[in-house]
């Protein structure tokens, strides 16, 4: 949710004028205040990027010495049994890759539809409502969904599908998509208004229906915008953790069949969530729970610049496709 | 979206702004490094100065939170003591305990001759005493028709190789195993002497499929709806709702339901005693607090899934 609201923040912040050099220097002698309100929005803009090195740094210092504390053979194997120095972390990056993608490919079909609805063809009433109903969706906090699954979703799984239990991938991917809708929606939803109304016009002006002026003309103007929010759902989904933990059962088994996806299967995060707690201070095992954290970080870093790279490529090719 | 981008033109930072900037990242580090240091050093220091009377308490893990309420409680009704506790293992108990680093070892399991041999070396007799139960209870949905197992078919069941109730004469459904975490001492207690049979040498695991449950309530709603699950608990965290299975320690002995009763008389086969030891009979200030654990701690020790003694 914070990349949203992050977004918007920005919007708004640099939709004012951009003061110039120029102008500034003009006025420099005029204003201690001035000056020492700039800096200080300055040095807090930049003790952002700070804290992200600090954060990065301190990971790597507790999470690097699993790599010689630890065999590669046995971190990368196929066993997770941290109590007997078992340390392999391939089924729950596996974990964590299948659930995250099973809720995107429930997300994303979802999310898309209910964007163009909102934008293309709800009435002015309807979106009245829906826009600020999804922005509550985005607000309901992520245990409260995870208390619902576990009560709610899984034994529903179970009875409907005949698995031998709730606790699947399946009903995380589910709950993760719902977390992850919001974002889709809003981000999804920016991309559709900023195709502008002149191609509209020019696909209705040519015959088109309605339907078709979406389909084939605005949603695939729209396409690296709908990449970019695919990106953040993405993002918000795998550093997910309380609602994870508490509806996939966290059986660290290697989900490598399709079938898997109503199998248990047990995620970084979760991992990290439910060991860390416990774990003592500086041993093996705590390194390797930060050696997770590395994973996970390098991997949000990445979908979050898979992410940016959309909006750069969007702004070259002059805010369309 | 188009506008977030639209960032050129801003000015370099000057010179003084980035000194106070890495000056703002160097007080920002330092005050990290500082608060930690701090904190660390507050801890320990406990143990040296300020208070006069101070119990140091250390060793297993199952124990310590019962032992850390039991502090707690105490140290609210008498404010002049001082009590830290630590975990680390029984082992690391008992050998601060003969070192004489501490005056009460919590222990999970009984001294192995060769410690009570090292302590008297030491000069030391050390005296054992129970300060609760510890029983796992084995854990079924109501509506499955299994009433009893051995451990052996519990130990089967779990490494995954018996994998479907109608082998240990349920219904024909598959098996699906529920345990606490694997940080909890109630994890490793359940894999030595259940799953291992208490062999020390056997090398069995959890079966990968077992579905580990982050919290007791996981483990008991999950009972309480699938009639397929398995799952053990502390019989202090085994709430009404669930069926409880008769457990026997070999094939043809009797199958015992856990309660207060059979924990106490030894007869239900996954419980096990809990010990503190110290160095000599318990003198002074530390024979209020052993005393008070076995009369007036003991409310507490039900409230934290254990057993109490009477």
């Amino acid at each position: 949710m914070w990349q949203n609201w992050a977004l918007s923040l920005y919007n708004k912040i640099s939709q004012r004028p951009v003061r110039r050099r120029a102008g500034s220097s003009e006025t420099a002698g005029k204003s201690w205040t001035e000056f020492f309100i700039e800096s200080t929005i300055r040095v807090l803009g930049f003790s952002t990027i700070g804290f992200v090195l600090l954060i990065f740094l301190f990971l790597l210092k507790e999470g690097l010495p699993v790599l010689w504390e630890v065999s590669p053979g046995n971190l990368f194997g196929t066993r997770w049994y941290p109590t007997f120095d078992i340390f392999g972390t391939l089924p729950l990056i596996l974990g964590s890759a299948y659930v995250t993608i099973a809720a995107i490919a429930i997300a994303l079909p979802l999310g898309v539809t209910t964007a163009v609805f909102v934008r293309e063809s709800a009435p002015d009433w309807a979106r009245e409502i829906l826009k600020p109903l999804i922005e509550v969706l985005a607000g309901i906090p992520s245990v409260v969904l995870g208390f619902f699954g576990m009560h709610a979703i899984a034994p529903m799984v179970r009875t409907t599908l005949n698995v031998p239990t709730g606790l699947t991938a399946f009903t995380g991917a589910v709950l993760l998509a719902y977390m992850s809708l919001p974002t889709i929606i809003s981000v999804a939803e920016d991309a559709l208004d900023s195709v502008p109304k002149s191609y509209r016009d020019a696909a209705l002006a040519m015959g088109a229906t309605n339907w078709q002026t979406i389909w084939r003309v605005v949603v695939p103007a729209a396409r690296s915008g709908i990449a970019m929010a695919v990106m953040l759902g993405m993002g918000r989904a795998i550093g997910e953790t309380m609602a994870v933990m508490m509806v996939t059962g966290n059986a660290a088994r290697m989900p490598l069949s399709l079938g898997s996806i109503f199998m248990p299967v047990r995620t970084m995060t979760a991992t990290v969530a439910a060991e860390m707690g416990e774990v003592a201070n500086g041993s093996v095992h705590y390194h390797a729970l930060f050696g997770i954290g590395i994973i996970l970080f390098i991997l949000t870093f990445i979908i979050n610049i898979l992410a940016a790279s959309a909006i750069f490529k969007k702004r070259r090719k002059g805010g369309l496709r | 979206m188009t506008q977030v981008i639209d960032r050129r033109g801003r000015p370099p930072i000057s010179m003084l702004q980035l000194r106070f900037l890495s000056i703002c990242l160097a007080l920002l580090m330092s005050s990290g490094v500082l608060s930690s240091c701090g904190g660390k050093k507050s801890e320990t220091g406990a143990g040296v100065g300020g208070h006069a009377r101070i119990i140091e308490n250390k060793g297993s893990d199952t124990l310590v939170n019962l032992a850390l309420a039991w502090a707690e409680a105490y140290m609210v009704a008498h404010p002049d003591m001082s009590i830290s506790v630590t975990g680390g293992g029984s082992g690391t108990g008992i050998a601060a305990m003969i070192n004489g680093t501490v005056s009460i070892a919590n222990a999970s399991r009984e001294m192995k001759p060769e410690e009570i041999k090292a302590a008297k070396a030491n000069g030391i007799s050390p005296v054992e005493i129970a300060v609760a139960h510890d029983a796992i209870a084995v854990v079924v949905s109501p509506s499955n028709p299994v009433q009893c197992l051995t451990i052996k078919q519990i130990s089967n069941i779990y490494t995954g190789e018996i994998k479907n109730w109608m082998e240990v004469g349920g219904e024909n459904r598959p098996i699906v195993l529920l345990s606490r975490e694997s940080n909890s001492g109630t994890y490793v207690y359940f894999l030595e002497n259940v799953i291992r049979i208490g062999n020390s040498k056997s090398k069995l695991l959890f079966s990968p499929d077992t579905l580990l449950m982050p919290s007791s309530e996981g483990i008991s709603s999950e009972i309480r709806q699938n009639p397929n699950a398995i799952g053990y608990d502390g019989l202090g965290y085994v709430t009404g709702d669930q069926k409880v299975i008769a457990v026997s320690k070999s094939g043809n002995g009797p199958f015992v339901v856990p309660s207060a009763q059979t924990v106490k008389n030894g007869s239900y086969p996954i419980a096990r005693p809990l010990y503190m030891y110290t160095a000599g009979q318990p003198a002074g200030q530390i024979r209020d607090y052993i005393e008070w654990i076995l009369n007036g701690g003991q409310t507490l020790v039900a409230k934290l899934g254990f057993v109490p003694l009477q």
